[in-house]
């Protein structure tokens, strides 16, 4: 449909901002690029905004069935008259959703980095780095075909390890970026396995298509993928398990999470976009734009809901031991991306049981919202008092008002108090585990329980507490666009709950009644509230209450703190097992064996060229005996031998 | 009167090419393995004579091969002394010893 294909500038602003401010940056607009990229990214904004009111509001539904729109489509390789790479746009009501929380989330962060990152040398680098990422990341949302989506994932992974590394001066940062490349690059060849298989089958690359020959039961395409095993797993299982794990790289689920409290290192606004709002979640999105063919495959859900309730439970119990507030951030991210992943894993296709994947999007939504408050408030903390650590943070409530008003409710809501925008979302995602598994269930209340603790232990230790002594800064609590951020956020966390969400984003696109049941959100909201009366117990006022607590636990904390050791798991098994095991070996053989042939080739012939060149002595007479020799062999060779 | 026989006129043949050859081995001189080589080509004019005379006497091929070769040999001469020459011009010897510059 050609009246959508304006849609194309909202990527392409940032892309251009990107190229300018990449090429000419340093130069023309060293202090000019914020506003260059806040300004075309407003546009951008905008754009989406309004696609997502045409969308929803004006033509996206069919019999009150909200369709697919390919806006636009370009083939760029054609392999075979079906299997092509295109370039194409296309809209449904998750990708409509996620251009809007994109683009609004970049623009607050492009808005608070104008204070955050005032002075800094290279700002124009910065905000190049930005609008890469956010092109990159509107342009997976928007993708209509699953190498176009790999593509724009790699583009992803390539802004965040550029924005991670940003301060390259300090080694962690570099380090923390090699990390997060490493690890979610080899995520990445899982994705890329899965993709071969899943296209190799269906024998296309569309998603449209694709989705369509994979969910249609008596297709050829269905029936070969199906019967065809290997390990006695059926080939669609493995292919989208294969595409989960790449999924689970981007989206830090267990044990793929270690580069992102790592990835910490980077500018806290860059937090707030890729490692708490946008990136991250693209693990989600991709099983969600894949939905249809996971739902068929029970084995590839049950682990989807696996590995998002362990990650859930078990980043939540990390980051209650934690002290550095965007690492407990982090956790948290990668707890609530858990939810998100197990919400799709319980959900199924179509109508009321759609709930789980409706209740995933949802709280996607409005995660995008209260974790990037977080993460900006958290920045702005860590910019007015110069100490990430919470142990050194402390009675900030008075000094940063609007931080503090704006924390608290960004806490309130991702600890899934009403009315806050998280209750609604987890109520969702809670009640569709409820009908389906009572495990999960069980898992999901308790680190709810656990969420609202935790959140409320960083509130209270970095704005209550004891109260520390902060030595006058000269910019106070931050300059306007650095509140201003703050505020329209928290206005959006109060209300992104009321957004009808359920109405539009459905897993078979019509429409879902919202369900807001008092019996059934009691315990879960008393959960959340005894966390945080928990909380208020023990960091209010300074006592040494948790430090009790702590030695009590004993081991137990101390492997939380330590992150359950994965980190060293994986340090052992790369550096003892893999390099010991795999490198120095494959080392040797490099240097013996394949060298050794090459060099034993050039030394064989170098010998035996030494051996015989004295036959070449330059004496004629020589010669002519040789050849007489030779014809007399032959002579005897044709009389005697081949009569 | 009795014939010669053919093995008669081989032996002779035969002699005089293995004394060619010896000669090219074993003179240094070109000028002598030049006449060494002209040793080696009149033993194999006395074979294609001979055997066209033993064999097919009523045809002549073994005898015009064996004129074309005195041609070719008058020509190899000339060309073998313009050598010769430009050797003695450029190592002052004629001597094949001393012109074992082109070698490994």
């Amino acid at each position: 449909m050609s009246h959508y294909s304006y849609i194309v500038f909202v990527p392409l602003l940032p892309l251009v901002t990107f190229l300018i401010l990449g090429l000419f940056g340093r130069k023309y607009f060293k202090i000019h690029s914020g506003s260059v990229g806040v300004v075309s990214l407003l546009i951008s904004t905008i754009l989406s905004f309004y696609t997502a009111y045409q969308y929803f509001f004006i033509d996206g539904k069919t019999n009150a069935v909200f369709q697919n729109i390919i806006a636009l489509k370009y083939t760029w390789l054609q392999f075979s008259p079906n299997v092509s790479i295109d370039m194409g746009i296309l809209l449904d009501p998750i990708s409509v959703m996620m251009i809007v929380i994109v683009s609004f989330i970049s623009l607050m962060v492009h808005i608070f980095s104008l204070g955050y990152m005032k002075g800094e040398e290279r700002l124009a680098t910065y905000y190049a780095f930005l609008s890469l990422f956010t092109f990159s990341m509107l342009g997976l949302v928007l993708s209509s075909n699953i190498f176009q989506i790999y593509m724009f994932w790699e583009l992803v992974g390539i802004s965040s390890f550029l924005l991670i590394g940003f301060f390259f001066e300090k080694p962690s940062a570099v380090a923390a970026s090699k990390k997060a490349f490493i690890v979610t690059r080899f995520a990445d060849f899982g994705f890329l396995v899965g993709i071969l298989i899943l296209a190799f089958y269906s024998g296309t690359l569309d998603f449209r298509r694709l989705i369509e020959r994979l969910t249609s039961v008596q297709s050829t395409e269905f029936i070969q993928i199906t019967s065809a095993t290997f390990l006695g797993v059926s080939m669609l299982t493995w292919g989208l398990i294969l595409v989960f794990i790449g999924g689970a790289g981007k989206s830090a689920m267990f044990p793929l999470h270690i580069w992102l409290p790592d990835a910490m290192e980077g500018p806290t606004p860059v937090s707030a976009l890729i490692h708490a709002a946008t990136m991250v979640v693209a693990g989600v999105y991709l099983v969600a734009r894949l939905f249809p063919v996971f739902s068929i495959d029970l084995t590839a859900l049950q682990i989807v809901t696996w590995v998002g309730s362990f990650s859930a439970l078990f980043a939540a119990v990390i980051a209650c031991t934690q002290t550095d507030i965007k690492r407990v951030l982090a956790f948290s991210t990668i707890s609530q991306i858990g939810f998100m992943m197990f919400s799709l894993g319980v959900s199924k296709y179509g109508g009321e049981n759609g709930l789980g994947f409706t209740g995933s999007m949802f709280h996607l939504f409005t995660h995008a919202f209260f974790k990037s408050l977080l993460f900006l408030g958290a920045g702005a903390v860590i910019h007015f008092a110069h100490s990430n650590d919470i142990k050194e943070l402390g009675g900030l409530r008075k000094l940063m008002p609007v931080t503090h008003i704006s924390f608290l409710i960004a806490c309130l809501a991702i600890a899934g108090i009403p009315p806050f925008s998280g209750f609604f979302s987890k109520e969702d995602i809670l009640l569709a585990t409820y009908q389906s598994n009572k495990l999960i269930y069980g898992i999901a209340v308790l680190t709810s329980g656990l969420t609202a603790f935790y959140m409320f232990r960083l509130y209270y230790s970095i704005f209550w507490n004891k109260e520390i002594r902060i030595q006058e800064t000269p910019h106070g609590e931050g300059t306007f666009s650095m509140k201003a951020p703050l505020i329209i956020l928290s206005i959006c966390t109060v209300l992104a709950g009321f957004v009808p969400i359920s109405s539009w984003v459905t897993s078979d696109g019509a429409p879902l009644k919202s369900h807001i049941n008092v019996g059934f959100s009691a315990f879960p909201v008393l959960m959340a509230a005894a966390g945080i009366l928990l909380a208020t117990y023990l960091y209010k006022t300074q006592n040494s209450r948790p430090q009790a607590i702590a030695s009590a636990l004993g081991s137990l904390y101390r492997a939380a703190y330590k992150k359950f050791y994965i980190d060293e798991v994986y340090l052992f098994i790369t550096k003892k097992i893999i390099f010991n095991g795999i490198g120095r070996p494959a080392a040797w053989i490099d240097k013996n064996i394949v060298d050794g042939f090459m060099n034993l080739l050039a030394t064989a012939t170098a010998k035996l060229s030494a051996m015989i060149k004295g036959l070449q002595s330059g004496k004629v007479q020589n010669y002519a005996l040789y050849f007489f020799g030779g014809i007399i062999g032959l002579a005897l060779l044709f009389i005697y031998v081949f009569k | 009167m009795n014939e010669i026989s053919i093995t008669h006129i081989l032996f002779v043949s035969t002699a005089l090419f293995f004394i060619g050859m010896y000669g090219l081995f074993t003179r240094r001189n070109m000028i002598t393995m030049l006449m060494a080589i002209e040793l080696i080509l009149n033993s194999v004019n006395i074979n294609f004579v001979a055997f066209n005379k033993y064999l097919y006497p009523d045809k002549l091929d073994g005898v015009f091969f064996a004129i074309f070769v005195i041609t070719i040999a008058a020509a190899e001469a000339a060309l073998a002394i313009a050598i010769i020459i430009n050797l003695y011009r450029s190592h002052d010897s004629i001597d094949v010893e001393d012109a074992s510059e082109l070698k490994y």
